[in-house]
């Protein structure tokens, strides 16, 4: 087994996250679908670091964990706030943009 | 001396420029002031005659450069005046007669409120037409020539209450406008072969310069010519003209403005002269035109337009004359002097007939009027003489000159345009005959008017009559005087040059093929309207004369080959716009709306739609990173 | 678990690959759970096993520290955060299967698919046969700490520091977001009794299920004639209308007893007669006695 595989499962993790973040209308799940995201990013860096030899991927996903961190942090606070406006976590409700 | 020769254009726009901007303050001394600028007008041109007088023949062209116009780099155009004999012949003429009509409008406009318009008009035509023929190039010439468009149409127009006038103005215009093309056309070509403007160096190049281009050149200047002088296939305004007050009659139309393409193909002599088969063109005008004019003269009832009628034929032989080269240029100017005094004499006469008779116009309605307006009558009469070519008149020197020059062009041109000169005398001996009989003869028509009044002929007061009896002066006396010694031949030989040409007959055999016809023509008119009672409604009359009571048919010809062609045009392009051009623009428009309506489909305001897009849109770079990587 | 040879290899251990094929499918199943499940909360336990496993594999690929930091700061920290919001925000809160716009989960499908093929395809166009190992790497500094700091302080220190004051923007803002600005003054202890007292109801409010059949906190309790209460329950369940009324079953069941017992004790067929309560507490007696 190669750790290629392992980019190949980053891959894959990605894909459903981006696909649930399509999908679902639940603002919360939607955020936890980017995490999924975010975290498969972190697992190709990490094995890309493993790959190379050197651990620059490991900083860069130690990084991105930190700025996940902050994001999370204002993101369930904008939902929250939202919430008490709106008594909804629907994604869907924030349609007045249209043509 | 030179710096005068601005003065003479500076007096009369001086005129004009008070006269139509001071307002209505200066209606009482409006006409004093026009008549005094263009007396002073002719005063300086006067003198400078005396002072060219006193020179040789070599060195009389006087010069004076006022201004640079346009000093482009390759395009020089010069405010520029040249004073040579040609010139200095129609700027006597010009203020002359027109100084005259300036005195004979005060009294013939005097209950007309627009006077002072009037002789500001008349004062801006004056300074137009000096600078037209005072000018050293071509393009200053041009300024003069619209100029006197502009003043012709201003002065026909003048009575605008009348829908007659105003229509007649705008289809003065509009033809002028035709030859106006014309002659901007022949400078622009003038421009690119010589490129100058200027007389002395465009006429002394003409012999380096290809036949070709002279010969648009010349064709371009003759149809300049016919549109102002009223030539045939421009000649359909000149009828109409006769709408404006009668001393705009005589002067613009009559003696003045519509001898201006005269001047111009005889100025433009060097061009024609080396350019055979645009002076052929120029002498099939003027023979064609001189027959039209006579035709449609015999058979007017309108004194006015059977007097516009022998203008236009007149000129033709003027235009005839000039095309027959060195041979003819002395005399087309010599008949255009003697016309200018009995032309404008007749239609003076002929407003102090309608002056007298409620400004009738019908001649059908006049008749023995010789006894109640003798000064009127025996003006017109010489004037008459003058015109038929009555030996010892002017027109006898000057007009017969013409037939024996077209005599001496030589080969079967010079006989057909001799016979067509011969027959062309002979009707206007015929209708210039008619006209009298008519008017002063036989017995009293006389109707009352629309309103009711009767008609109380009398004579005209003193500013109309005097200078009718300076211009019957100028009738009689001109012609022998231009002809005594060859002065006039002499004074002008310089210029334009002289050739005595191969006369197939001598002069006392053409002159008295001349008088043979004169009688002739006298004679049969004499028969149809001097013994006959005049009937009060004209008589149906052959197919001829109906002809040429409709001009000839001038205006139908016009509104079919020019006015349908021209709507159809007109027709079929605003079509082309509509569906076209509106079409691609609107069907733009319309797709655009369209494509737009269904893109915005697209913004439903779910933020999840929009990921679908981004998420797309980055599978797709993602596809175009590896197809760039593959290739 | 890593070969420790610092020439590059080409296969990791047979241990590893069997670790990677079972917690693999799991992190899978983790994600497609996180992805299709109802209930919010549902959901936030799939995520974070996923990442639990996803720590696992930074461990096994020699990424020690930030395995470690995966399950006390990803899991520990921000899952419990998802977990928090889900519980103000609503655990019963379920998204209706529905899709309300048109051809999206098709649109989704088809991209996710694509998406999917294109990366694949695209990291097995790469040419990664061989790889080196994180041995030299972590044995530099004397670990994988040592050399994480190493790299931080010294290569990384700009990033290192901007990201520090976003942590602080972060906490800030989240504080801004979430606070709630009082518009009237808040009522003394003193005001809130001498309000209790007027209204004239000083005993606490009756706990919820009392004299019904459960205990749960959004069960009303029953009034004496068998009608629930709703103050006994809480006010925000009760203003979000989230009160479960079992009345209906539990008067079901007395009728259905105090038919059984009238047919066991031989008063079948005697006509009902009127006053329930009567009869309730009748039965209430014969249930008491049994």
């Amino acid at each position: 087994m190669n750790p290629v595989n392992y980019l190949y499962l980053a891959a894959l993790l990605f894909t459903i996250g981006a696909s649930g973040v399509l999908i679902r209308r639940n603002a919360i799940v939607v955020f936890m679908c980017i995490e999924l995201m975010l975290n498969a990013c972190n697992l190709a860096l990490v094995a890309f670091s493993r790959i190379h030899g050197n651990l620059d991927g490991q900083i860069i996903a130690f990084f991105t964990m930190v700025v996940a961190a902050a994001e999370v942090v204002i993101g369930l606070a904008i939902i929250v706030s939202l919430f008490r406006s709106r008594h909804s976590a629907s994604v869907d409700d924030a349609s007045l943009m249209k043509l | 001396m030179e710096n005068l020769i601005a003065l003479l254009v500076a007096a009369p726009l001086l005129g004009a420029a008070v006269l139509l901007c001071g307002g209505r303050r200066l209606d009482r001394a409006g006409h004093w002031i026009g008549t005094v600028l263009a007396a002073a007008s002719f005063v300086i041109g006067v003198v400078l005659f005396t002072g060219m007088l006193g020179k040789g023949a070599e060195d009389r062209a006087l010069h004076q450069h006022l201004f640079s116009w346009i000093p482009v780099e390759g395009f020089q155009a010069d405010v520029a005046f040249q004073l040579d004999q040609l010139s200095m012949t129609f700027v006597l003429l010009i203020t002359g007669v027109g100084t005259l009509i300036h005195i004979y409008s005060i009294g013939y406009m005097e209950h007309d409120e627009r006077r002072r318009r009037f002789f500001g008009y008349l004062n801006l035509f004056l300074a137009a037409m000096l600078v037209l023929v005072i000018a050293d190039n071509y393009l200053l010439l041009y300024v003069g020539w619209e100029g006197v468009g502009l003043a012709s149409y201003l002065l026909i127009g003048f009575w605008q209450h009348k829908p007659s006038a105003a229509t007649a103005a705008k289809k003065a215009f509009l033809v002028n406008r035709v030859g106006d093309m014309g002659l901007s056309i022949a400078i622009m070509l003038m421009f690119t072969t010589f490129g100058t403007f200027a007389f002395g160096p465009v006429l002394g190049a003409t012999g380096d310069t290809s036949e070709g281009k002279l010969t648009a050149i010349g064709l371009m200047l003759l149809l300049a010519a016919c549109g102002k002088s009223a030539q045939v296939p421009l000649q359909s305004w000149l009828g109409d003209a006769m709408e404006g007050p009668t001393p705009v009659s005589a002067l613009i139309h009559a003696a003045t403005m519509v001898t201006a393409g005269v001047y111009l193909i005889v100025r433009s002599g060097a061009i024609f002269d080396a350019a055979p088969d645009a002076q052929l063109a120029v002498v099939i005008v003027g023979a064609v035109t001189l027959l039209f004019g006579a035709v449609v003269g015999c058979a007017k009832d309108d004194i006015k337009k059977a007097l516009a009628g022998s203008t236009m034929s007149q000129i033709g032989y003027m235009i005839l004359a000039a095309g027959l080269g060195p041979v003819g240029y002395v005399f087309a100017i010599m008949h255009l002097v003697t016309h200018g005094f009995f032309k404008a004499g007749l239609f003076l006469g002929a407003g102090s007939v309608m002056h007298g008779m409620n400004d009738e116009v019908d001649m059908r309605k006049y008749g023995g009027l010789r006894k109640y307006m003798p000064v009127t009558f025996v003006t017109f009469g010489l004037g008459y003489l003058a015109i038929i070519g009555f030996p010892g008149l002017s027109g006898f020197f000057s007009k017969d000159m013409i037939i024996e020059a077209a005599f001496a062009k030589g080969g079967t041109q010079g006989w057909i345009l001799g016979c067509v000169t011969l027959l062309g005398a002979g009707i206007t001996a015929f209708y210039m005959t008619r006209v009298m009989l008519l008017t002063f003869f036989g017995e009293k028509r006389w109707q009352p008017d629309a309103e009711g009044h009767e008609p109380h002929p009398h004579e005209s007061p003193k500013s109309m009559t005097v200078p009718m009896i300076v211009l019957a002066f100028g009738s009689v006396f001109a012609g022998g005087f231009f002809s005594i010694g060859d002065r006039f031949m002499h004074w002008l030989e310089p210029v334009t040059g002289h050739d005595h040409g191969h006369a197939p007959v001598s002069a006392a055999t053409v002159t008295a093929a001349t008088m043979v016809v004169l009688v002739i023509g006298a004679a049969i008119a004499w028969a149809m309207y001097g013994r006959r009672p005049v009937p009060a409604v004209a008589p149906r009359g052959s197919l001829l004369t109906r002809a040429a009571r409709r001009d000839l048919l001038q205006d139908d010809f016009n509104h079919v080959v020019l006015v349908r062609g021209g709507e159809h045009l007109t027709r079929s392009l605003v079509y082309v716009d509509h569906t076209l051009v509106d079409g691609v623009v609107n069907g733009t428009a319309a797709t655009m709306g369209g494509l737009s309506g269904r893109l915005r489909k697209l913004q439903n305001g779910y933020a999840r739609s929009y990921a679908v897009s981004m998420f797309g849109g980055a599978a797709v770079l993602i596809a175009a990173t590896l197809l760039m990587r593959a290739v | 678990m890593t070969s420790t040879l610092a020439a590059a290899a080409t296969a990791t251990s047979t241990g590893e690959a069997v670790q990677f094929w079972i917690l693999g499918t799991v992190a899978v199943i983790g994600a497609l759970a996180t992805v299709l499940m109802k209930k919010a909360v549902h959901s936030a336990l799939s995520l974070a096993g996923t990442m639990i496993v996803l720590a696992v594999f930074y461990l096994a690929n020699g990424a020690y520290f930030l395995g470690i930091v995966q399950v006390v700061v990803y899991t520990g920290a921000i899952m419990m955060l998802f977990l928090f919001v889900v519980m103000l925000v609503g655990v019963t809160a379920a998204d209706s299967l529905k899709e309300t716009l048109s051809g999206q989960r098709w649109l989704a499908a088809a991209c996710g698919l694509g998406f999917g093929i294109l990366l694949i395809a695209g990291i097995g166009q790469a040419s990664l046969k061989t790889f080196n190992g994180l041995g030299t790497a972590n044995a530099r500094h004397g670990g994988n700490v040592e050399g994480l700091a190493n790299l931080i302080f010294t290569k990384y220190v700009f990033a290192f520091e901007i990201t520090g004051a976003l942590l602080i923007t972060a906490t800030v803002g989240a504080m801004l977001l979430t606070h709630r600005e009082r518009t009237e003054r808040a009522r003394t202890q003193r005001e809130l009794s001498r309000e209790r007292v007027r209204s004239g109801h000083v005993p606490p409010l009756p706990a919820p299920g009392v004299y019904a059949r459960h205990n749960a906190v959004d069960i009303a309790g029953l009034l004496p004639d068998g009608t629930p209460s709703e103050l006994t329950v809480m006010q925000t369940l009760r203003q979000r209308g989230q009160i479960r009324d079992v009345s209906g079953t539990s008067l079901a069941g007395l009728r259905a007893l105090e038919q059984r017992s009238e047919e066991r004790l031989g008063r079948a067929g005697e006509p009902a007669r009127a006053g329930e309560p009567a009869r309730d507490h009748a039965e209430e007696e014969e249930e008491v006695a049994k």
